[in-house]
């Protein structure tokens, strides 16, 4: 029942601004800070530079909020991501076709997927522990085929960084869409519903005679796609594909996740929360470069973030 | 999730009473013939030299997964280990080059270690988070830090009392294999002779029963944290020792074989079942493999992949064998 209800609510952005949780507090304070200490901050250069870092982070941490629903975790993600980057850098070099690169690296990102989902969600495996087992692998593998190199691509893919339409550049669109597919996912499909279901309430679903294990595996399957899809970006950016590119990445997904408002239990996911919480990232993540702090430490203020975040939950009893 | 506890929980009751020895016997026999097996197909693997260098890398192995397997016992994880070795590591390493007292080298390292397993302990008690959410934003947090304080530098070279630690005999036996040993020892009076160690695997059997029986679980939690966190200390010394040289990345891949070795060794992810003995067996298992992997000419990129598989089938038959129990 409280599954519903939170998944309807999320369909109305405006009142699930109002019931925002504590990250809501967090980006404001984080922009007032930033504006403040960090001259550069308020530009529209700068602006854009949020947005464009944020991308790949936010094609993490939609799919993530998904898993999250369903009381499971993909740790694999930033090792798949960096696979499936150095997957399509060397397709692409090889093929100069970059939509069969796209399709190897959402190949892979897939494979992964379907392999997570099909353990969790058949041999009932916990979903942590195999997805920090395939991040091993993937992560090895990512090792193996590259020998420990980079792969250079140069400006091949350099239009989506920097071609822009409308005054957006091309990624932010890809973002946007990327967002409205998950969306619908999430409010217009029986994806949405279920995924809370497999989360909240699994009897539920069985008695109904659902196919569990579709849409469980499904919703893996679409964690493992996404990242895929996210290597094109990601290595837009770079003009390259590194095997331990974006080795991590899951650990920033999973913080915008979690400061968002959705919770690992009983299948409450917040899909807007999400695309804040990656806002509040993003800004955060910017804010510290522009203040010259090491990329090392920002990782320790994300981790502030969220237990900020999740104690003024536990203040406002939001949780 | 909760149907799946309970079962787990059934399992280990008859796992205890009707089979308590055979599947530690059976990791015995999976021992002995990968040992049958590498012989034959290396001849370097017989020399005491190599012997003696697997037993040193299992004991290294081992010392950070037996704090895990404290935390794990409780249905716990603690996946900052590898990370906590980092950053232990690089500290000791700095106040030993920069005052030369080793001693105070050594108390830092063991400090560090215990300060951030008691962090852990907090994430997990107070701010009430899944330990693996804590301790893996723990690993990133260590390695931020890490990063930060060696500032890209590395350093080498330390006084030869302090690199016996690592490489060093005594009675003929490597020093970290005697030290490993007595954590061995140590470990299993606590978890198979005392009060504190029942209450752990309770803790992980039966988490309610734990709860209504009185148990300070989180008193209890904070012990195998902190364990964990100054094991992981401990563990970095002898690395440190061994190396003879520090920089950032230093514990970087070590967390996923110490929860390999852990789950090699006997120990069920949903707590309650497993023992430290299991888990050297296990760590000695490990080590085997990547050390057959060494001898047989296999590029070291492939070691995260095969420990990943290796993690993967360890689960798989956890899991697969308590169906089998409760069936």
């Amino acid at each position: 029942m409280n599954a519903t209800a939170s998944v309807s609510s999320g369909a109305r952005p405006l009142r699930s601004v109002a019931s925002l949780p504590g990250v809501a507090w967090a980006l404001i304070a984080l922009l007032l800070t930033f504006a403040t200490a960090a001259p550069n901050f308020l530009t529209m250069g700068n602006v854009n530079n949020i947005a464009a870092q944020s991308v790949v982070l936010l094609m993490l941490a939609l799919p993530t909020t998904l898993v999250i629903m369903t009381e499971g975790i993909d740790m694999s993600l930033g090792a798949v991501l960096s696979l499936a980057g150095v997957v399509l850098a060397m397709v692409l070099v090889a093929s100069g076709s970059p939509l069969l690169a796209l399709g190897a690296a959402v190949g892979v990102g897939l494979a992964f997927g379907l392999a997570n989902g099909a353990l969790v969600s058949v041999l009932g495996l916990p979903p942590f522990i195999v997805t920090l087992a395939s991040m091993g692998v993937a992560q090895g593998l990512a090792l193996v085929i590259t020998d420990g190199d980079s792969i250079i691509i140069g400006e091949q893919l350099s239009v989506l960084v920097n071609g822009s339409l409308a005054g957006l550049t091309m990624s932010i669109w890809l973002a946007l869409a990327f967002y409205g597919i998950f969306h619908v996912l999430m409010h217009r499909t029986r994806l949405g519903f279920y995924a809370s279901a497999i989360g909240g309430n699994p009897e539920a679903l069985r008695f109904a005679g659902v196919n569990i294990r579709l849409y469980h595996i499904g919703i893996y399957a679409l964690s493992g796609a996404s990242a895929g899809f996210a290597a094109l970006i990601l290595t837009a950016r770079m003009s390259a594909g590194h095997p331990s590119a974006a080795l991590g990445a899951e650990f920033d997904a999973i913080a915008a996740v979690i400061v968002g408002g959705t919770s690992f239990e009983h299948g409450k996911g917040r899909l807007f929360g999400t695309l804040v919480g990656v806002v509040a990232v993003g800004v955060l993540r910017n804010g510290l470069n522009l203040m010259n702090v090491s990329s090392a430490i920002q990782v320790s203020c994300i981790g502030l973030l969220v237990i900020v975040s999740l104690l003024l939950d536990n203040l406002k009893g939001t949780r | 999730m909760k149907a799946r506890l309970i079962t787990a929980a059934e399992g280990s009751q008859r796992r205890n009473s009707a089979l308590r020895i055979s599947p530690l016997a059976a990791r015995f026999v999976v021992l002995l013939l990968l040992c049958v097996g590498l012989a034959t197909v290396s001849e370097s693997f017989v020399t005491s030299g190599n012997a003696l260098n697997i037993l040193r890398q299992a004991s290294l192995l081992f010392l950070l997964a037996s704090g895990l397997t404290l935390v794990i016992l409780t249905g716990g994880l603690d996946l900052s280990v590898g990370a906590n070795v980092g950053l232990a590591a690089c500290v000791a390493g700095v106040i030993i080059q920069s005052t030369g007292s080793v001693t105070l080298g050594v108390v830092a390292a063991l400090a560090c270690g215990t300060v951030v397993g008691l962090i852990n302990a907090t994430l997990v008690t107070v701010f009430r988070l899944p330990p693996f959410i804590a301790t893996y934003g723990m690993l990133w947090a260590l390695h931020g830090v890490t990063y930060a304080y060696m500032a890209g530098e590395s350093i080498h070279g330390f006084p030869p009392a302090f690199r016996a630690l690592g490489s060093g005999y005594l009675f003929g036996l490597p020093v970290p294999l005697l030290i490993a040993v007595a954590a061995l020892l140590a470990g299993s009076y606590l978890t198979m002779r005392t009060t504190r160690g029942q209450e752990i695997y309770l803790m992980g059997s039966s988490p309610e029963v734990a709860r209504l029986s009185g148990v300070p679980v989180g008193k209890r939690l904070f012990l195998v944290y902190t364990a964990s966190g100054l094991m992981a200390g401990l563990a970095a010394l002898v690395f440190l020792a061994r190396l003879n040289s520090a920089e950032g990345d230093i514990g970087e891949s070590l967390t996923l074989p110490a929860i390999a070795a852990v789950l090699l060794g006997g120990a069920s992810l949903f707590g309650g079942v497993g023992t430290l003995l299991g888990t050297a067996v296990g760590a000695v298992i490990l080590t085997l493999v990547l050390n057959g992997m060494n001898l047989l000419g296999i590029n070291a990129n492939w070691q995260p992949l095969v420990t990943g598989v290796v993690l993967l089938l360890a689960v798989v038959a956890d899991v697969i064998g308590r169906r089998g129990d409760t069936q």
